[in-house]
């Protein structure tokens, strides 16, 4: 299930594993990412805490944790290409991996179809 | 809230779809649609054009004019030939920058002095103040319209714009042509490290050359997003970061261009002259990692205890590295290869100081024949 923050985070949760990255639109906004804060694996992953800081060229991000549990992975391959967020924000430029996710953490979250109505309003 | 002012080619912008921003009170574009990192990349590998017609051209002509302005500027103007163009400082009275700017010798008693466009006006007041009143002062930025080309294959458009390479003004040097038929004021100097010309013509035809510029395969569009990551890579200073009204031009590293020494008679000379007036040191820093340490951060000791001020940071493109212009105080002046820190937040990040440029391999002085 795939659902977005207003503050244009998504989350794709499979089972009790939650994929965590930024959106296009959020990409768009930043202009090229030079740099990714990427999250320990094994630290704990907190509801609007800072789970990891996103830079571009103009300016630093935080982007906050929509979800609780363990971060079980974090994608490398934004150490050496952060661009990757650019080109592909909802997929291969996934930033973390939680674990221990339960679906009732998601209920306030966004459908795909509702954020996107919300970036047509912004 | 006043609206802001528009170039020339600011249609053109909006059509080839750059995100506008606000700029000294201009309506600007920051980046065309590839963004800025590829704009970047495009300008070191090939050749970009930039609209630059906010800036801001004055003449200034009359009988002994370069005497007076020779006691205005704190670089030497007087001794400047015609074709020449020099960078210089206007200076407060108490020897710190209002702004940084080119100053050519059009004849020898007419110069033309090429502004920032945030400083227009506070300049020509400056300006006028400083002269005496039988030189006259004529603004021309209105009229006039510029466009920057810079990239290693600018010596390649300008051949297909007729040039003989032979012709072509040598570095800071300048020369009165037509392109395609316009009547240009074309400059060997740029913002970018890399070479390049400025284009100078009257506003009401800079449209057409910057349609005649970008019709070649090899030239994109850059705003001012790379105008910033280009010349900080080189280490350049830009107004209001490495340069400002509590900044002389001492401080900001420019003594040995300005060469004081050989010199009497100019605007706040016992300041300059006087070593005891530095109060801080231009210090050049590459960061080990990507993340960026920026404007308003701080160089530390490693227990955090602050020893300096970053006026420009972030992640340079080329070397895949952060890098900073930051001023550190006297007392704890570092040399090329000392290692620092610098602190972003709460994270306290090393980096070594290094001699500028950051970046090296730039074309802006190679030779074209």
């Amino acid at each position: 299930m795939k659902k977005f923050t207003k503050e244009h985070e998504w989350v794709n949760l499979e089972g009790s594993e939650a994929a965590i990255g930024i959106t296009g639109y959020a990409a768009k906004e930043l202009g090229d990412i030079t740099f990714v804060e990427l999250p320990e694996v094994d630290d704990d992953a907190t509801i609007g805490e800072v789970l990891t800081v996103v830079e571009s060229v103009k300016a630093a991000t935080d982007v906050f944790s929509p979800v609780a549990g363990t971060i079980t992975a974090a994608n490398e391959e934004l150490e050496d290409n952060p661009q990757l967020i650019n080109e592909s924000p909802e997929d291969r430029g996934w930033i973390c991996k939680v674990n221990g996710v339960d679906e009732a953490q998601l209920a306030d979250l966004m459908s795909e179809a509702d954020y996107k109505a919300y970036i047509a309003s912004l | 809230m006043e609206d802001l002012k528009v170039t020339p080619l600011h249609d053109k912008h909006v059509t080839l779809g750059a995100k506008m921003v606000p700029f000294g009170g201009w309506d600007m574009p920051v980046q065309y649609s590839d963004g800025i990192l590829a704009e970047h990349h495009h300008t070191r590998k090939n050749v970009s054009i930039f609209d630059t017609c906010h800036m801001g051209e004055f003449i200034v002509k009359g009988p002994n004019v370069a005497e007076a302005l020779d006691k205005a500027f704190p670089r030497a103007v007087a001794s400047q030939k015609n074709g020449v163009a020099r960078y210089n400082f206007l200076l407060s009275d108490k020897g710190t920058v209002m702004d940084d700017l080119l100053i050519y010798r059009m004849d020898d008693e007419e110069f033309m002095l090429v502004v920032n466009a945030g400083t227009i006006d506070s300049d020509a007041a400056r300006i006028k103040e400083l002269l005496p009143n039988t030189i006259e002062f004529i603004d021309k930025s209105n009229e006039t319209g510029k466009i920057d080309l810079q990239g290693p294959m600018a010596a390649k458009i300008m051949t297909k714009l007729g040039f003989d390479l032979a012709e072509l003004p040598k570095g800071y040097k300048w020369i009165r042509t037509t392109v395609k038929g316009i009547p240009t004021l074309l400059s060997r100097t740029g913002y970018t490290g890399e070479l390049g010309f400025e284009f100078y013509t009257d506003a009401d035809k800079i449209g057409e050359l910057w349609d005649h510029l970008l019709s070649f395969p090899e030239v994109k569009p850059a705003g001012l997003g790379a105008r910033d990551t280009l010349r900080l890579e080189v280490g350049y200073p830009l107004y209001g970061h490495e340069m400002d009204e509590d900044t002389t031009p001492v401080e900001a590293g420019f003594s040995p261009i300005m060469k004081l020494e050989n010199r009497q008679g100019f605007i706040a000379e016992q300041i300059l002259k006087d070593p005891a007036k530095v109060t801080k040191v231009l210090t050049s820093i590459v960061l080990e990692g990507r993340r960026a340490a920026r404007h308003g951060d701080k160089v530390v000791l490693e227990d955090g205890t602050e020893i300096g001020t970053i006026t420009s940071g972030m992640f340079s493109p080329l070397l895949a590295k952060a890098v900073v212009l930051s001023y550190v105080q006297p007392e704890h002046k570092l040399e090329v290869g000392d290692k620092t820190f610098l602190k972003v937040g709460k994270k306290i990040l090393p980096g070594i100081v290094v001699a500028p440029p950051f970046y090296k391999e730039g074309t802006v002085r190679m030779k074209i024949c």
